[in-house]
């Protein structure tokens, strides 16, 4: 399920892997040739007001996103700031009831039908009642967000939590730590890449939630401005914007990938010297 | 020790068991809460007559073309997907060069919310069935390309190299050992697609309209003084509408590939 996982699996096997130094040098030339390409397309397409240049595009994001500081106070922060809200929220409630229901299997087993179901419903469908029932203002959104992204975290965290090493606890307890300690320093950082892999994936939902929200009812945000642009035709602020919620999202997976790597240092270092 | 004493019933018994338990309590405890009327009923109504109203909903002609909608858009959209995705996927997979150029053409495209081109593909399409189709292809396309790349990367050379040495053609070791090692890996990633793709057929219901669907249906049905047990309900039939396909894909999953996991597990 995992691509982190499937890639390490498959490290050794692969051959003619280009140096580190080769690798990036072929990433960037990627980017520059996807950038190049796009460039080239639009000018022979030459309808600037549909396909418009990567010039005109980046010009366009700087002068109205990043060189426009009131942008920033009002639109991008009240974005980010129900995007974060919501996704900690959904952070502190789904580790925690991750937890809980991870340390007895009979626990698991019971709520596992109902969440699977909760986890099954698109959350968009959400977005109608949540309107009717808490108006358009920034309470829909982030319970919207919570309420789609809390179940990967609650199902990993459950996961994780639920195939620590018995000898590990066992452990533990010989030694007579406390249950709190215990939880800090047995179980929860054990299951820490599980709750990591299931932190990923509800941030990208997150990101997604917290657009749509913004287009289908809001009166600010990043997701508002883009559906304002729309409906004025004014397509070149619609590509920026575009172009502007893709460098989010590349930032907020390379934060939270810094994070995860710094958070599980030790981890690899633990399962290289047991394995 | 517990694990050590005769279980009464069998394990796949005792999950069902206590799964059912838990889903009875979930249900009598939030009949509770709503008949309590710790939140006002018009909002919170109670969780017999939503699952009442689900009941009758699910024969209601109206709501039903919003499924069969809703439904329609996400299986042309996952089929596109599908057809463009594995053989994009393998060609990109075949080499490293490909391999590390792919990555990372996707990786700077996937972390654009699809949700956020609806607006664009409403200019540039315009409102109808077509808009909603190539978005859902397009969200769909990312898991099954990744999954379908890393597939075919992770094919054993050897197998490749015995394969030859048998004589097989280039196409037939293409078909008999690459993609066969590869397909469990696609399935996982038209897996994931299918809900992203469900998520988006829902998506462009509500911000573009565009022919009949449950979020359309929802629309219509949310003005105030309709009962609000209706989009309780319909928000029921999604979550087991999506529960139904993931299941699915999820027994076949173990039906058809349970030999990868084995062949992995001892590699």
């Amino acid at each position: 399920m995992s691509f982190a996982n499937a890639d390490a699996a498959l490290r050794p096997r692969l051959s003619g892997v280009p140096g580190r130094v080769g690798s990036v040098a072929l990433r960037l030339s990627v980017l520059v040739a996807l950038i190049v390409a796009w460039q080239v397309m639009t000018s022979i397409a030459d309808d600037a007001v549909r396909w418009p240049t990567f010039t005109a595009v980046a010009g366009r994001l700087w002068e109205i996103w990043i060189a426009n500081p009131d942008a920033w106070v009002e639109s991008l922060l009240p974005s980010m700031a129900r995007l974060l809200v919501g996704w900690g929220i959904a952070m502190v409630v789904g580790i925690s009831l991750g937890t809980l229901i991870g340390l007895s299997r009979g626990a698991r087993e019971s709520v596992d039908p109902i969440i699977q179901f909760l986890r099954a419903i698109p959350p968009p469908t959400l977005l109608v009642l949540f309107i009717v029932l808490l108006g358009i203002g920034d309470s829909m959104k982030v319970a919207m967000i919570v309420f789609g992204v809390v179940w990967p975290i609650v199902i990993n965290t459950a996961d994780g939590v639920g195939s620590v090493e018995p000898l590990q606890r066992e452990t533990g307890r010989a030694f007579r730590i406390g249950f709190v300690d215990e939880l800090v320093r047995i179980i929860l950082p054990s299951a820490a890449p599980k709750i990591f892999a299931g932190l990923r994936v509800s941030l990208s939902i997150a990101v997604i939630l917290m657009v749509i929200s913004e287009l289908y009812a809001a009166t600010d945000g990043v997701g508002f401005e883009l559906v304002q642009a729309q409906r004025n035709f004014r397509s070149l602020d619609v590509w920026a914007t575009i172009v502007l919620l893709g460098i989010i999202g590349y930032t907020l997976n390379l934060t939270l990938a810094a994070v995860e790597g710094h958070v599980l240092r030790w981890h690899r270092g633990a399962t290289r010297t047991g394995g | 020790m517990a694990s050590l004493s005769r279980p009464v019933l069998g394990r796949r018994s005792t999950r069902i068991l206590r799964g059912s338990i838990g889903a009875g309590a979930f249900f009598i405890l939030a009949e509770l809460v709503t008949r309590a009327e710790l939140v006002n009923p018009t909002y919170l109504p109670p969780a017999s007559s939503v699952l009442g109203t689900t009941a009758s909903i699910i024969v209601d002609d109206g709501f039903l073309d919003g499924v069969r909608g809703t439904l329609t858009a996400w299986a042309i959209g996952m089929a596109i997907a599908i057809v463009i995705a594995v053989p994009l996927g393998v060609i990109l997979g075949s080499s490293w060069r490909s391999f590390l150029a792919a990555t990372t053409a996707i990786e700077f495209l996937r972390p654009i919310p699809s949700v956020a081109l609806i607006p664009l593909a409403i200019l540039l399409i315009g409102r109808g069935l077509e808009m909603r189709v190539v978005l859902i292809a397009y969200a769909s396309l990312w898991p099954i390309l990744f999954n379908t790349i890393y597939g075919i990367r992770d094919v054993d050379p050897l197998a490749k190299e015995t394969a030859r040495a048998f004589g097989f053609s280039r196409t037939a070791i293409l078909r008999k050992v690459s993609l066969r090692w590869a397909l469990p890996f696609i399935y996982t990633g038209v897996r994931i697609s299918a809900a992203i793709a469900l998520i988006l057929a829902i998506s462009t219901e509500l911000i573009a309209g565009g022919g009949p669907g449950i979020g359309t249906w929802m629309l219509e049905h949310s003005e105030t003084g309709v009962p609000r047990e209706l989009l309780f309900a319909a928000i029921v039939v999604a979550g087991l509408i999506g529960l139904l396909i993931n299941s699915a894909m999820g027994i076949g999953e173990r039906r058809f590939f349970s030999w990868h996991q084995r062949v992995r597990g001892s590699a």
